[in-house]
Order: C-alpha cells, then structure tokens, then sequence
C-alpha cells in the first residue's frame, strides 16, 4: 500500500460524507422510474427484437404506455396484462397492447390483478435464473483458463466501426497480450434513446453497442482465450440514454466490464440528472448481480478541467461513485474508479504528481481494481515522444498497483490507433511490468517530501469539497460547475420526458429480484 | 525575358545532406517469416525507394508482422517554387492584445464556438476558449475585451450560427476531432452551407479547427482560416482581432498581421 500520507480516521469521514451526500438522490430513485429502466425490463422478458424501421419492441411499447400516461404502473404489469390477452411472443404483445385504446387499460379485479403479478413475477425468476446460469458459464471458463493475471490488466481499445474489423484487430490484440478489450462506440451513440439493433458494419469513431455485436465479439474472445490458454476480457460502454438496457444486453452476452459512472451523462453528454441517477442505480444493480466491473469516468474531469488545479474532484467524485455502487449493490472488486495521467508535461515535478496521485487514489480505495487512464489532452503529433510519455504513465500504473490500465497510443489526437500501435504499447507495457513489479515494496515515499505534501492537499480540497456536496446537496454542486468545470440544472439536459413517478402499484419484479438478491 | 527565380532542391536529410534517407513503419498481414521480410522489401523498390534496408521485423500477432524500414529516396521538390497560404500573425501579448481592441475595436469582440455535428470531443475548442486555455496559454473567455461563448459538443451547425447571429458575432469557431471516413469534411461543408443560407458568409469570420485541419484545407472548404494541432488560443484571439479590422477596412493587409489570404 503507497504511503499512510492521510490518517484512516479521515478517510472514513470522507466516505462517510460522500454517502450522506447520495442518500437524497437514493430516495428520489426509489420514488421514480424512465422509460430505458422500464425498456430494460421488457428486454429481461426476451423482447430484444425490431420492429418496422428497425424501431425495437421495447421502445414502442414503452413509448405506447408512456404516451397513455399509464407507465407509472410499471411495464412488466403491462406485459402480464398482454400475455392474458393471449399474447404468444414479444412481438405478439407488443401489437396486442399498442392496437388497445387508452380505455381499455382499466384495471382488473384483485384477485386476477394478483394472480398476473404471481405470474410475472415466475417469468422473471426464470430470465433472471437463465442470466445467472449464463454468468457462472462465464465464470467457469475465467477459473478453467487459470483465473486473471496479476494486475494491472492492460486494456486496449478497437474502434473500427466495422463489427468483424474489430473482431481481428481484437484478436490481434489478445495475442500481443492484452487482458481488456474496450469496443468504442460510435460518436453519438449516448445520446440514442434506444439501443439499435443487430450486427452493424458502419459507425463513426467506433462501433454501435448492441447485443449482436456483443455476442460476436464475446464468442471470438472466448475462442481466443482458449487458443492462448489466457482469458480476455470484454468491456463496452453502459452510458447514456440507454444506460440500463446496455448493461442488461451486456450481461446477457457474458461482458466482464462496463464503463458505468454516476454523473458521467450529466456533466459530458448533457443528458439531464434526474434521468441518469435513475438509469446508473438499474444499470448497477444489473452489473452486481451479473459480477461485471464497473469503470467510473473521473479521468474526464481533468480532460476538460485542468489536471493539476482540478485533482481534489477526482477523488470527491470517486468517494460519490462509489458510494452510488455500494448503495446498488456493487462490491469492492467490481469498482474501477478512474483517474488519470494528464498533468499538462511541460509542468516541473509531474512524474511526482502523477504518481502522488496514483498512490492518494489506492490509499483511497485499497479494494478496488482502479482504472488507470493514459495521457492524452497533451499529446500532440511527436509519436516518439507520445511513446515515451506513455510509458511513464506505464511506469506508474505499475509502481502505485493499478487494477486496470488503458495503454496509450502513441498515435493519439492523430487517428483511431493501428494494429501496430497497439501492439508497440502492449509491448512497452510487458516490459514496464516486468521490470518494476515490486518497486513499491523497495522504495518507501518519505512523508515529508514533495509526494505525501501534495496527497495531503489535494486529499484536503477533496474533503472540502465533499462537505460543500454534503451542505449544499451534489444537484447545487454539480450546478457550481465543481465536477469537469461544467455547470449542469435538475432540470436541464436531455431525457428529462422519459422520468416518471412510481404509482403507489408499480410494478418490476426485476428490479424486486436484483434489489433482493443484494 | 521574366526572370526566372532561384530553385532550392531539396531532398530528406538523414544523417547527411541530400541523402534522402526515409523511415517507414508498417504492418503487412501475413506471418513473421523470411518471406515476410522478402515482401516488405519487394513492396518498398515498389514504392520507388533505394537501399532499402528492413531493419526491425517482429510479430505483432498471429498472422500480422510489423516492420522497420529505412531506405533512400530519389525523390526531390524546388522548394522556392511552393506557394501555400499560412496564417502569419506578428502576436502581441495577453495585455498588449487586450488594449489593443480597446483602442482600435472600441468594444468587446464577440467569439462564438462549438465542436458541430456528431463530434463529441470538446478538447480542441475548450483549449481555445476555455478559461483555462492550453499549455499555459490562457483561453479567450480569459481576456476582458473578448466576449467568448463555448457551446460545447454535438451542436448542430444551424444552432451555432443562430445563437452567433443573435448575439452579432464577429466569428464562429468550429471544431472538429472526429475524422473518420473524412466525416469532419463534411460537417464542415455542412456549416459554409448553412452559413451561406444565413447570410453571414463573407461577413462573419469562419474559423474552422481540429487535429487535421489546416488553413489550407480550411479555405478550399469556405472558411476564413484553419488552425491545426498545436494552436494557442493567443495564435487565435489575434487572428481574429486583425482580420476584423481588416473586414472593416481599418487595417490593410500586412500591417500588423500578414493574412491569411497571402
């Protein structure tokens, strides 16, 4: 463990702040649902197809029952109400339900109202069963394979926009020895209200998520793992609109990762925070039962922040994400809290910044595979120097004993990187990790040295921080601009139609299952 | 008889002048073997190259092998026959910049930006007008006689160019990162299109930035100027304070500032 630098004492009372500042967010969530939560459970229920224009079923019903102000019942109860209709397929229920006028929704008589739920409530046992079986067949192979190296685990991003492309570069990858495969998503995806549908060869800066693509990447990584007797792990992208039904689509096609964060929409995508405090807890609840690691985005702060005058939020930020991820259920190890290498290089003392950081982060969370993110506001075009700045940031990934760490590109800022770059950082960072595995155990940080000064100031600022959050409330703070510099309302940003309040009968035997289960 | 300028014949220097030496670094899609490495040589004589050298050959995977080449090239160009627009400014300082357009602009200069399109990457246009501004070159929301306005990403064209027009604007930043598939070229022909139809083309200075453009590029898209990876936000404050006078006809060409339409 690097440095004691701060007492134990205080970092419990910031984690202790940090949850005081999520409960008020945690009791609007259990009053209020949205239309992707509710989208997401009618996925549970097997309706993952399209329909006409590629529209998918769970959005048109959702859409139907929300537009019939009727949704505050919850979808599941809607689905129960089309399968007693005689509905004998998703897609079935979907016409069943959306041909009915608002009139004929009136509710039934107790006792059927009972026996629908009863029976509902046995479908979702059953999806819920069959996710948990496909999960440990996941599990089963990770143990078959000889279970994950010692971390770091070096992660690598494909974004080719192209499905199969990122299936050789992937494998490509996996033989130059990378642990993590990252599929980018293509640019805008976020702010899709809907998750599209099927195999898809064309994206922008990357590859639509969905569970096709899903599927094909997993089932090619499995038959990599077993070539190379090492197994790999898939990782993709549960943000945005439809944050919560990614995270269901993932878990169904066996994904071991998501990048998943509490405030991540509201502060980059302008997605509105009401909406996205929703959306992440049932996305989270999904990735705890489905014993996926989460990748928090705090590395963003300091992208469009400065790196230097901005660290204290790093790890405020980490304390309220993880304080969201236990209250969902989330364990230690699934919590890759982020952060980064980005302190602007033509500063003095930076590899002693940047590792002061890296070490305040895992004296902060000493459970959790933290997510070590590479330079890259401040590269520029020099690819030789690029090299060698990554590999510093190698250095310290190794030094401070990250969990995961994303290799930097020495073609960053320029293109979406070529197999060859992958393949020149994934063999910086074997060699880095050979040779300074240990360097911890041999050189103790002195602390009264320039490391432990600036851990203890920014571990200071962050303190303050959180108690202005906990004062104030994390809506005022986030309107302040405290988090990435941006200033976010309650009431702004995108998809603040599709929030709802619960009605005092809502029903989704999903989230009953997953809120149960933890 | 004209007289003919002088030409300067140049060629890559290596580690001597006019040896044309080059270094290449590719990935062929075969296996790491001699017949690989026969490949890579074939297919740089190909390229017209000399001596070629394949120096590092190692696999990359499976089946894909990266190589390292060096070898020389006859190649040469007439430098002094090259013309290419650039935007050359003569900077003044954050304070000297600042009383300048108080005395010569009378008012704040207003500045609108935006990353347009699909784009979400907001670091080049943050780098610019944020306050913070970029490798301690502070951005223009930092200066006083500037009135800077960051609408941030994924901003369609049309909003940019009514939120500008409402606030009378005297330039419009537009940043674009994502370049696959050229999609930032047409976003960006997207925008002179829509500023055509505004009407505020040829009158508001269109300023178009990102990791792939150039002033050249720029141009030949409708834009007033091009700024590239490595721009500081002062590059582009006094850019935009000259080439407003200049549209108002109170600063000829070349005189604090040679322009870019040199």
């Amino acid at each position: 463990m690097p440095g004691p630098f701060i007492q134990d004492e205080q970092i419990d009372s910031a984690r202790a702040a940090a949850h005081e500042v999520t409960q008020p967010v945690i009791d609007f969530i259990h009053r209020h649902s949205s239309v992707s939560v509710e989208r997401t459970v009618l996925r549970m229920f097997g309706m993952d197809g399209a329909g006409q224009l590629g529209i998918p079923l769970a959005n048109l019903m959702v859409d139907k029952l929300h537009a019939a102000k009727v949704l505050h019942k919850g979808a599941a109860y809607w689905y129960g109400r089309a399968l007693q209709l005689g509905a004998r397929s998703p897609l079935d229920a979907v016409e069943r339900l959306t041909a009915l006028p608002a009139d004929k929704l009136a509710p039934l008589s107790p006792e059927r109202e009972g026996n629908l739920r009863e029976a509902v409530r046995q479908e979702a046992r059953a999806a819920m069963g069959e996710l948990h079986s496909r999960v440990e067949a996941r599990s089963a192979l990770r143990a078959e394979l000889g279970g994950m190296p010692p971390a770091p685990h070096k992660y690598v991003i494909v974004a080719t926009g192209n499905i199969y492309d990122d299936v050789d570069q992937a494998r490509a990858a996996a033989q130059a020895g990378a642990d993590v495969i990252a599929v980018i998503r293509s640019t805008a995806q976020s702010l899709l209200d809907y998750v599209p549908h099927g195999a898809t060869t064309e994206g922008y800066g990357g590859t639509y998520a969905t569970q096709e693509n899903f599927r094909i990447m997993r089932e090619a990584l499995d038959d990599e793992s077993k070539k190379l007797k090492r197994y790999v792990q898939l990782t993709n992208y549960s943000s945005g609109l439809a944050m919560a039904e990614i995270a269901w689509a993932a878990a169904y096609e066996r994904l071991d990762m998501l990048l998943n964060d509490a405030m991540y929409g509201i502060l980059f995508r302008d997605i509105n925070m009401k909406r996205t405090f929703l959306d992440q807890y049932v996305s989270r609840r999904i990735c705890a039962y489905a014993g996926i690691i989460i990748n928090t985005g705090e590395d963003n702060y300091i992208t469009t922040a400065d790196a230097y005058e901005a660290a204290h939020t790093v790890i405020a930020s980490q304390f309220i994400n993880e304080s969201f991820a236990h209250r969902a259920g989330l364990k230690d190890w699934q919590l890759g809290l982020g952060h980064s290498f980005e302190i602007d290089p033509h500063r003095p003392d930076t590899l002693l910044l940047e590792l002061s950081q890296a070490m305040l982060v895992r004296r902060c969370f000493p459970d959790a595979p933290c997510k070590y993110m590479p330079p890259t506001k401040h590269k520029e075009t020099d690819i030789f120097f690029s090299h060698a700045y990554d590999v510093m940031a190698d250095l310290v990934a190794i030094w401070t004993r990250q969990g995961i760490q994303l290799l930097g590109m020495m073609t960053e800022a320029m293109h979406t990187p070529l197999l060859a770059d992958r393949y020149v950082a994934l063999k910086a960072a074997n060699y880095l990790y050979k040779a300074a595995r240990g360097i911890d155990e041999e050189f103790v940080v002195r602390e009264d040295g320039k490391i432990a000064h600036r851990a203890r100031e920014v571990f200071g600022r962050a303190t303050e921080l959180l108690e202005e959050c906990r004062k104030d409330g994390l809506v005022a703070a986030i309107g302040r601009g405290r988090f990435g510099d941006v200033k976010r309302t309650e009431t702004g940003g995108k998809g603040l139609d599709g929030v709802f309040e619960r009605g005092v009968d809502y029903f989704n035997p999903m989230l009953e299952i997953l809120e149960e289960k933890a | 008889m004209a007289v003919r300028e002088a030409r300067q014949i140049i060629r890559p220097y290596g580690d001597r002048r006019d040896d044309g030496v080059i270094q290449l670094s590719f990935t062929l899609p075969v296996p790491c073997t001699e017949r690989a490495k026969e490949a890579a040589l074939q297919l740089c004589q190909q390229m017209g190259l000399k001596d070629v050298k394949v120096h590092g050959m190692e696999k990359a995977a499976d089946s894909y092998t990266l190589f390292i080449v060096y070898a020389r090239t006859e190649a040469t160009v007439d430098y002094a026959a090259i013309k290419i627009p650039e935007v050359v400014v003569h900077k003044m300082g954050f304070d000297e910049l600042n009383a300048f357009i108080e005395k010569s602009v009378g008012r704040r200069v207003v500045v609108f930006g935006a990353c347009t399109g699909t784009d979400t990457h907001t670091v080049g246009i943050d780098a610019i007008l944020n306050m913070k501004g970029f490798a301690g070159d502070y951005g223009l929301e930092r200066y006083p006689w500037f009135e800077a306005f960051n609408l941030g990403s994924q901003v369609p064209n049309e909003d940019l160019i009514a939120r500008a027009m409402a606030k009378n604007a005297d330039a419009i930043l537009v940043s674009q990162v994502v370049t696959q598939r050229d999609v930032h070229k047409d976003n960006s022909r997207a925008f002179i299109d829509a500023a055509k139809k505004a009407g505020i083309h040829g009158k508001t200075l269109l300023l178009l930035g990102g990791p792939r453009v150039d002033h050249k590029l720029a141009c030949e898209l409708g834009f007033d100027a091009g700024f590239g990876p490595g721009t500081k936000p002062s590059g582009v404050a006094n850019f935009i304070v000259h080439a407003l006078l200049q549209r108002q006809g109170k600063e000829k060409l070349g005189q604090l500032f040679e322009g870019a339409h040199a």
